[in-house]
């Protein structure tokens, strides 16, 4: 066949790039790309080790403080100054990260988890599957939020509090999330590939694990980025009402909580733990948006 | 696409012989459900209404009609994409309809199908390799570094870069993408595929080269083709019989030569006057029969004959009997008619 030659000359033969070189690759271009999602990617991974091993960054005690240094504010020896126990508030805020990032991941990890399995399941198979899940996430979505997260937590002793919070906030956070995937399920379901994976003899366990799976992960990773932000907005909500984490463990929502009788003369007491915040949520979103361009094949040849 | 003239009737390498297909009174019904709280059935779309044929290991049937007459739903139906609502689809004796899941998936070995849009047909997140292995995969039929061997030698077979194995979809031209995708269908060395409209969505340039390379493989591996297409040019170019369906029937059934040449149906004589040839002077003093009206829909088809509408020819008995499938040629020259009046 003449157009054989032709076809086969278009490019010149490429060997097979390793692994390795592959990745390093393609984090280069995540970084070249995606300048704002890297850098808000490092601070996500920074705050995972804060959250880890917070002794290395704290220059002082969380907990104890020296009460005549009450109410200073941010200086050399306390860079975001001392609440009204003396405490250095930069160091209750390092050690703050960790209830945050716990509860922020643990939720978050829950929720897709239960969102993927459900929405996955209920827009793949349809039919009274789909009925039976999407009657109970109606259910779900009927609930006032935080009075549901309010009551669980305040009802359940048996298990730690950090872990109420987690499931409470999590199956509340995985009702939406599963109509989303189920949305994102049934069109990729549609895809004419898919159609294709049947001709070729696929049974529905892989096509799901191969072919709708990947399509919804985009959806998935975005989703869990912008609420790991939603979930520690709950977790700081519930400590600010009273709710959440107890003292003398340092959290954010709490620190605002307790700064808010003070806020007119020393406003560093509500802006520091509420910048943590921010930054923390909008590195999760930006990080997660950069995350979901690049993972997109499509995406990646029309930057 | 060149106009292929009846002489240079390629020749098959394969002796064609026994039936590999049958398909008796195969019918496809969608339902139309509505209502607000419980949905009940209020009426179906008879996209496939009764059709009936035979394809011989080696041949190549075309079939081909307008856009919605129900070729791409028939294709489908009998890969069991669609289960058909009523009929029998016999392949090498086995019905078909009657088999589901594992067994059904073991048939798929046998017979694949080939896409229009080499475009949606391709899982832009797997790699060119992936995608042409996964039949063999699922199959068992190589894994490690026979498989990977097997799939340089499919993207050579379908005149591609054997190294283009760990690229991605977007990277390819439609042209290449649909190499791509004949390479999957012949992954697992199916008997029969189904192609539908493979080169409609590709430039006329590319469109022949497809065509030719689908020839090649038939000839190769001794293939049985369905070959779903709109364009007459390459369905005479490709086919050895041909079939030409309008709102859910066959209309007409019969060799290449016969269909072209000598057509008997009042449906085929509009769709082949429809084809312009490429001599101004003939063009203009040919006669063309021009339909009238619109294709009725396929939820309310016409009682009788579906063409009676729009037939130049309808008597009184075309729109309240319908014809019957019957062979107006002789038994080794079978011409098969759905029609009253021929």
């Amino acid at each position: 066949m003449a157009s054989d030659a032709t076809v086969l000359e278009q490019y010149a033969v490429q060997p097979d790039v390793s692994r390795p070189q592959r990745i390093r690759r393609s984090l280069w271009d995540f970084i070249r790309h995606k300048p704002l999602g890297a850098i808000c990617g490092a601070f996500v991974l920074l705050l995972v080790i804060i959250a880890l091993f917070p002794g290395l960054f704290a220059t002082a005690s969380p907990t104890v403080g020296f009460i005549p240094d009450r109410y200073q504010g941010p200086s050399l020896s306390h860079f975001f100054g001392t609440d009204e126990l003396g405490r250095d508030l930069y160091s209750r805020i390092i050690y703050g990260a960790r209830t945050s990032i716990l509860i922020g991941f643990g939720v978050v990890a829950l929720s897709t988890g239960i969102a993927t399995v459900l929405g996955t399941a209920s827009g793949y198979f349809e039919g009274w599957v789909d009925t039976i899940v999407q009657r109970i996430i109606d259910i779900g979505i009927a609930l006032p939020g935080l009075v549901f997260v309010i009551l669980f937590v305040t009802s359940v002793q048996q298990i730690p509090l950090v872990f109420r919070i987690i499931i409470s906030v999590g199956f509340l956070i995985a009702m939406g999330n599963t109509r989303i995937i189920r949305g994102a399920a049934i069109a990729a379901k549609a895809n004419q590939y898919v159609e294709a994976a049947r001709v070729v003899g696929a049974s529905d366990t892989r096509i799901i694990f191969r072919h709708v799976l990947p399509n919804v992960f985009a959806i998935i990773l975005v989703t869990a980025s912008i609420q790991i932000g939603a979930a520690i907005i709950i977790e700081a909500s519930l400590s600010f009402l009273g709710f959440g984490v107890q003292p003398p463990t340092p959290d954010w929502g709490y620190m605002i909580t307790s700064a808010q009788d003070r806020i007119v003369q020393y406003p560093h007491l509500a802006i520091f733990p509420g910048l943590a915040i921010f930054f923390t949520v909008y590195c999760f979103n930006m990080f997660g948006d950069a995350l979901r361009d690049v993972l997109d094949p499509r995406l990646r040849g029309a930057r | 696409m060149q106009q292929a003239s009846p002489t240079q009737a390629r020749e098959h390498k394969v002796s064609m012989g026994d039936t590999l297909l049958d398909v008796q009174d195969l019918q496809v019904y969608f339902p139309v459900s509505a209502g607000i709280i419980f949905q009940r059935k209020v009426a179906d779309v008879k996209a496939v209404d009764g059709v009936t044929f035979t394809v011989k290991r080696g041949e190549t049937l075309g079939l081909v009609g307008e856009s919605g007459c129900g070729k791409s739903t028939t294709g489908k139906a009998i890969l069991q994409l669609n289960r058909p609502t009523a009929g029998h689809v016999g392949f090498e004796g086995t019905d078909l309809t009657k088999i589901k899941g594992g067994e059904l998936r073991r048939f798929r070995r046998k017979m694949q199908m080939i896409f229009q849009d080499p475009y949606a047909s391709l899982n832009p997140r797997m790699s060119v390799g992936s995608i042409i292995s996964e039949p063999l995969t699922i199959h068992k039929l190589a894994s490690g570094k026979d498989k990977k061997e097997r799939v340089q030698s499919l993207l050579q077979t379908v005149g591609l870069n054997p190294y283009f194995a760990n690229r991605f979809p977007h990277e390819f031209s439609g042209g290449q993408r649909q190499r791509v995708g004949i390479a999957r269908a012949l992954a697992v060395e199916p008997d029969f595929i189904v192609c539908d409209e493979p080169v409609s969505a590709l430039d006329v340039s590319i469109q022949a080269q497809i065509i030719n390379l689908l020839q090649d493989l038939q000839d190769q591996f001794g293939l049985t083709y369905l070959f779903i297409a709109h364009d007459l040019s390459v369905v005479r170019h490709i086919s050895d019989r041909v079939a030409v369906m309008y709102l859910g029937h066959i209309m007409e059934l019969t060799d290449r030569d016969s269909i072209f040449d000598n057509p008997l149906h009042p449906y085929t004589k509009a769709l082949l006057s429809a084809v312009p040839i490429p001599d101004p002077q003939i063009e203009r003093q040919r006669e063309r029969i021009i339909l009238l009206g619109d294709v009725p829909s396929p939820l309310r088809p016409p009682a009788g004959c579906v063409f009676h509408t729009r037939c130049p020819i309808a008597s009184g008995e075309c729109r309240v009997r319908r014809p019957d499938w019957r062979n107006v040629g002789t038994a080794d020259k079978e011409h098969w008619v759905w029609c009253h009046r021929v």
